[in-house]
């Protein structure tokens, strides 16, 4: 995964979108270089919220900051700025900060572990996962939990992970007919992609295990167990250890 | 003083503005579809524009207000009457006493608002008492309203006690009291058939074939009934892409016109998820979002593009008359 990138690749690119928001397009192709800058600056944003800054989500590819347009008129302290866009204003703005911007420093990611109780009711597609790949149940266990998953971007639903780096190894192709529902918890293998559930939700993802943990927390602060940056590591319990884990909890 | 719900209506939630600064968690926005008119409903009543309302679609509920109270109702005209009497919209109202307000055929648009003043007592969640639907979170009990809910409202404010006291004087109808003035209605159309939405470009609008990129600006597109709070899938020519893109995931907003592989657009809306991975034609100006979500299946809109220069003026054209509104209320006897 850590196949160089070349400098034409880094390119910053920023777009519009609609009246409230501008994206700021970092690379082309999905790498944990772009992925770095990214981080840089959404954490900045995030410490140093420009005037009329709403929030700002970050993706693969880009980071989108969207703003009140009324707000980052009104606030400028430049009188010459006031009559211009805010699209322009927000623009110089990010540029500014972009040449301060640091890429070196965010290189100590928090790790988060996560337990998983692979195969049995929790994982009904292990096997087939398996049975493609031309490996053991066991292999596929040992690899998925062996590997270390840079969290990309967190989207689709509360809390979920879109983690980079799995073993092209246990990769295996979506179910033809997406389940009703994926119970929350559920962990799962999509094509090169793993991820857990945060909440039951209809899907096509094969699934291998289920964690006890709560991806999705509405009530703390910040209510996602993960966030964009993090690297993810899983490991193996027993259904006793999932029971037990889950009691803690309650 | 409490309201409690005799019957719930086809979908009646509890929303404020939306729930900002978590999607970065894959928290979606939420809150209510036409956030122009709940806005000018909490202001009719004294309360904070952002005061959470209740968002109800297409068959409203019917409700039993406990005592007297001032409420005003915006948006789609869903035949509100108090015991039986017609309630006049986007004015404040004000009851004398315990009675059924009950919403009944749709006449125009599709959503309609319901604040009260003082806004009702729900508990924030991340910062929002808007209901988040499929996560079963925020509002009341993270769910539409049902039969029996009871939901408390809290003390009015000083602005409110003024617009009440003024009221108390007037005899509308055997019920309520309101005033002679009401704010225009801009955004609900009556010609359902023809409704101009004013789009910008987006991201990959270059990318469909000439001929879809005519069509889109030109043929007119039915919203279908495969149309919700996530978004209003419409039919028309299928839009093409010159050729295939690889599309890699990133933040969509509230407006965002994108185009699966079928070629039929989904404007994303209020409980849009927070990342989409289609091509993406256009955005709708956000003056427009209002019009577009008190259309209802069968309604047919077309597209016009603007410059984004435009759209900026005419969103900051309309922050200007919603903040003369305020200052007018807050004037008036």
């Amino acid at each position: 995964m850590s196949e160089t990138i070349d400098n034409n690749e880094l390119t910053v690119k920023m777009f519009p979108i609609g009246e409230s928001g501008i994206l700021v397009e970092f690379g082309t192709k999905i790498h944990p270089d772009v992925h770095r800058r990214i981080k840089a600056l959404t954490d900045y944003l995030d410490a140093h919220p420009f005037p009329g800054m709403i929030e700002c989500v970050s993706a693969f590819l880009s980071v989108t900051v969207f703003y009140d347009s009324m707000k980052v008129k009104n606030l400028q302290t430049n009188y010459a700025e006031k009559e211009q866009l805010s699209y322009k204003i927000v623009k110089s703005i990010l540029q500014e900060i972009l040449l301060t911007l640091d890429y070196s420093a965010n290189n100590k990611p928090r790790i988060v572990e996560i337990p998983v109780c692979y195969g049995g009711e929790f994982g009904l597609d292990l096997e087939y996962v398996a049975e493609y790949n031309k490996i053991t149940v066991d292999e596929v266990i040992k690899i998925h939990s062996s590997g270390e998953y840079l969290v990309y971007m967190i989207g689709f639903a509360p809390g979920f992970p879109y983690l980079g780096g799995m073993s092209e190894k246990i990769s295996a192709p979506r179910r033809q007919s997406p389940r009703m529902l994926i119970p929350k918890g559920s962990v799962g293998i999509a094509g090169m992609q793993t991820g857990v559930y945060p909440i039951g939700t209809p899907g096509g993802w094969q699934l291998i295990g289920r964690t006890p943990l709560e991806l999705f927390r509405p009530n703390e602060c910040p209510p996602s167990l993960l966030k964009s940056g993090d690297i993810v590591k899983f490991y193996p319990i027993s259904y006793e250890e999932y029971e037990n884990h889950k009691e803690v909890r309650l | 003083m409490s309201i409690t719900v005799i019957h719930p209506g086809l979908l009646t939630t509890v929303q404020d503005l939306g729930r900002y600064g978590y999607q970065k968690y894959g928290i979606i926005v939420s809150g209510a579809m036409d956030s122009y008119s709940l806005r000018l409903a909490n202001l009719l009543v004294g309360n904070k524009e952002g005061e959470a309302g209740l968002e109800m679609t297409l068959m409203g509920p019917s409700l039993e207000i406990e005592k007297d109270t001032l409420f005003a109702i915006t948006g789609g005209d869903l035949s509100p009457t108090i015991n039986g009497e017609p309630v006049p919209m986007w004015r404040p109202v004000y009851l004398h006493k315990k009675s059924v307000l009950k919403f009944g055929a749709c006449k125009s648009g599709c959503r309609s608002y319901l604040a009260v003043a003082g806004g009702y007592n729900i508990p924030e969640i991340m910062e929002s008492k808007s209901t988040y639907l499929r996560a079963g979170i925020g509002g009341f009990q993270g769910r539409g309203l049902q039969k029996a809910d009871v939901l408390q409202i809290k003390s009015p404010r000083e602005e409110s006690l003024k617009i009440m006291k003024n009221l108390a004087k007037k005899q509308s109808s055997n019920f309520f009291g309101s005033t002679s003035w009401y704010l225009r209605r801009e955004y609900i159309i009556k010609d359902s058939q023809n409704i101009k939405i004013r789009v910008i470009g987006d991201r990959q609008f270059h990318e469909f074939t000439l001929d879809s990129k005519k069509q889109f600006l030109n043929c007119p597109f039915k919203i279908t009934p495969q149309s919700d709070r996530m978004g209003y899938r419409l039919s028309g020519p299928a839009l093409k892409l010159e050729k295939p893109l690889e599309m890699i995931s990133e933040a969509v907003s509230l407006g965002t016109i994108q185009v699966p592989p079928d070629g039929n657009p989904i404007i994303l809306l209020a409980d849009r998820q927070t990342i989409g991975g289609y091509p993406k034609i256009a955005q709708i100006a956000a003056v427009d979002i209002s019009k577009v979500v008190q259309t209802k299946p069968g309604d047919k809109i077309s597209f016009e593009e603007i410059s984004l220069e435009e759209a900026e003026r005419l969103y900051i054209e309309r922050e200007k008359y919603i903040q003369n509104i305020r200052i007018a209320i807050n004037l008036s006897d």
